[in-house]
């Protein structure tokens, strides 16, 4: 398709599925999209769907998978509770000590989740900073728990939803806020009436972010939760123990919660995002 | 270079290997010699170069480490690389097609798994064996004394999960003194398991004595009674395939050496 003069740029940048991609754009991004879905391709074709039957008739992939998608809503909606307050805190307010606190809220992202269990361990663990006075004043011990798997999933997927509202908050117009505010809204009638409604598609995306990672989440779960079938074996779990006495199986089980996950995540998609 | 012409060119090596000390010393060896790996690892062959990488059990990373600083120092030039974790997880990535030079697992039966997969070169030997102990707070505070005690309520315990060898070996023993125990987790090696004793977040593990050992007073250990009928042997081998197999052939004659022996042994490993 050939360039028509007089279309103006704006026209021109709007119409962006149809424009011919110069060569130079159109091969590395080839490449990119290849590698990002031909490991999916080849778990597919490797599957054993003779054993699939097998697989998902044994109990303890459904008792897996249940806890995992049990989990990872729990985590979301635990993100959710202090995500959205958080991200709010740090945009709308001039606290001290902002900046940091931001910088913080980032480090889960980067930080390796082992890194993240190993550090839960050592605060809410049995012996850990807090976790021994949980443990001598309530007899609480969280890591080998249901409620450990979640602070895990938490810890790992709550940023995400934090950045996802931080960002929207931050280009949402203040104007309208600051109209209510001389109308004489309270700060509290403002968040929930007008700021919290202009959040909702950000905090949908950063939901779905938030419980596809905690879905996906291993590295803090392990260590910080343990591994017992029923009350914190998750599916990674299962599926990385599965993947060393019997590969087929591991295959298999990858499968189901890649169909699970995508399931989920394109009928979530049709809910909150058609409206953006 | 395929596989086959790697193997030819390995056996040229290692016959090069072979006669040269024989060529130097005046006693000549017949070049039968060629034939063991052994005798192309004495330390007098010069012949080996470049990166051995060694897939090895997660309880042998403290001597295994300590003994390649050796080994890289007995022949310059030569850097050792480890992966440690859990034997089933290397075993696993091996047949995978991971480039690993040596296995050295903590149970036959991984071994076994890679052997089935045709990725073993030749006949694994059993360098040392280790008996599995209960690992306890310093003191043993819960005051356990037998693999019954591990089922007290107010007991957590840490088992290794039973795809890998300390829990196999952990299913084994409780058999054999008819002890059922609903452990907190079923870690995935037993440096995990033991790692969860030395926080403090289980009161105990069924992990090997030469963890306990190594763990240098961070953990007691409590022997058992059924203890000899969860020994597990620890074999090792050359990989088919392996990047550097005349390396890997003098890393294995290495290990299984005397001087090594005596390193594993006072580490708390058995002679097999």
């Amino acid at each position: 398709m050939t360039r028509t003069a007089g279309r103006t740029g704006r026209q021109r940048r709007r119409r962006g599925p149809g424009t011919r991609a110069p060569a130079l754009l159109l091969l590395p991004s080839l490449i990119g999209l290849a590698f990002l879905v031909l490991p999916v391709v080849g778990l597919l074709v490797r599957t054993p769907w003779r054993q699939l039957t097998r697989d998902l008739s044994a109990g303890d992939t459904w008792t897996a998978l249940r806890l995992s998608l049990e989990c990872a809503t729990a985590a979301t909606g635990v993100s959710l509770l202090f995500g959205i307050p958080l991200a709010w805190l740090l945009v709308r307010t001039d606290l001290p000590g902002r900046g940091l606190a931001r910088a913080l809220v980032m480090v889960p992202l980067v930080l390796p989740p082992v890194v993240g269990g190993m550090a839960l361990l050592l605060v809410f663990g049995r012996a850990g900073i807090l976790g021994i006075y949980l443990d001598r004043w309530f007899g609480v011990s969280l890591p080998f728990t249901t409620p450990g798997v979640i602070m895990a999933e938490t810890f790992v997927a709550m940023p995400f939803l934090v950045v996802s509202v931080e960002t929207a908050l931050r280009t949402l117009d203040p104007d309208i806020e600051e109209a209510a505010a001389t109308s004489g809204a309270s700060t509290w009638q403002i968040f929930r009436h007008i700021t919290l409604p202009n959040l909702l598609p950000a905090i949908g995306a950063g939901a779905v972010l938030a419980w596809a990672r905690a879905l996906g989440e291993f590295g803090a779960t392990i260590t910080f939760a343990g591994n017992f079938p029923g009350t914190t074996q998750t599916m990674p779990l299962a599926v990385y123990l599965a993947f060393q006495e019997d590969p087929q199986s591991a295959i298999v089980l990858s499968v189901v919660l890649l169909a699970v996950s995508i399931t989920v995540l394109a009928a979530l998609r049709d809910r909150l995002f058609t409206r953006v | 270079m395929n596989r086959r012409s790697r193997l030819t060119a390995s056996a040229l090596a290692l016959a090069l290997a072979g006669l040269l000390p024989a060529a130097c010393s005046s006693s000549a060896t017949p070049a039968a010699s060629t034939s063991t790996p052994a005798s192309a690892a004495s330390s007098a062959a010069p012949a080996i170069s470049g990166t051995v990488t060694v897939f090895a059990a997660a309880s042998l990373q403290k001597t295994f480490t300590s003994l390649a600083t050796t080994f890289e120092h007995d022949h310059p030039g030569v850097t050792v690389k480890f992966s440690f974790g859990g034997s089933d997880t290397l075993a696993a990535q091996i047949t995978q097609g991971a480039p690993a030079d040596v296995f050295a697992s903590a149970n036959t039966s991984t071994m076994q798994t890679v052997q089935t997969a045709g990725d073993a070169t030749g006949t694994p030997t059993v360098f040392v064996k280790n008996t599995l102990e209960i690992a306890t707070a310093p003191g043993n505070p819960k005051n356990i004394k037998t693999l019954a005690d591990l089922d007290k309520s107010g007991i957590k315990v840490a088992l290794c999960a039973k795809t890998v060898p300390c829990g196999s070996a952990a299913v084994k023993a409780l058999a054999a003194a008819k002890v059922s125990l609903t452990p907190v987790t079923y870690e995935t090696d037993v440096t995990s398991a033991l790692t969860k004793v030395e926080l403090g977040e289980v009161d105990a593990a069924l992990v090997y004595h030469s963890d306990i050992l190594g763990a240098g007073g961070k953990v007691d250990g409590v022997v058992f009674s059924t203890a000899s009928d969860a020994v597990n042997s620890y074999p090792i081998d050359v990989l088919k395939g392996a990047p550097n197999p005349t390396a890997a052939a003098a890393f294995v004659a290495f290990i299984l050496s005397s001087p090594s022996r005596q390193v594993l042994l006072a580490a708390g490993f058995q002679a097999p």
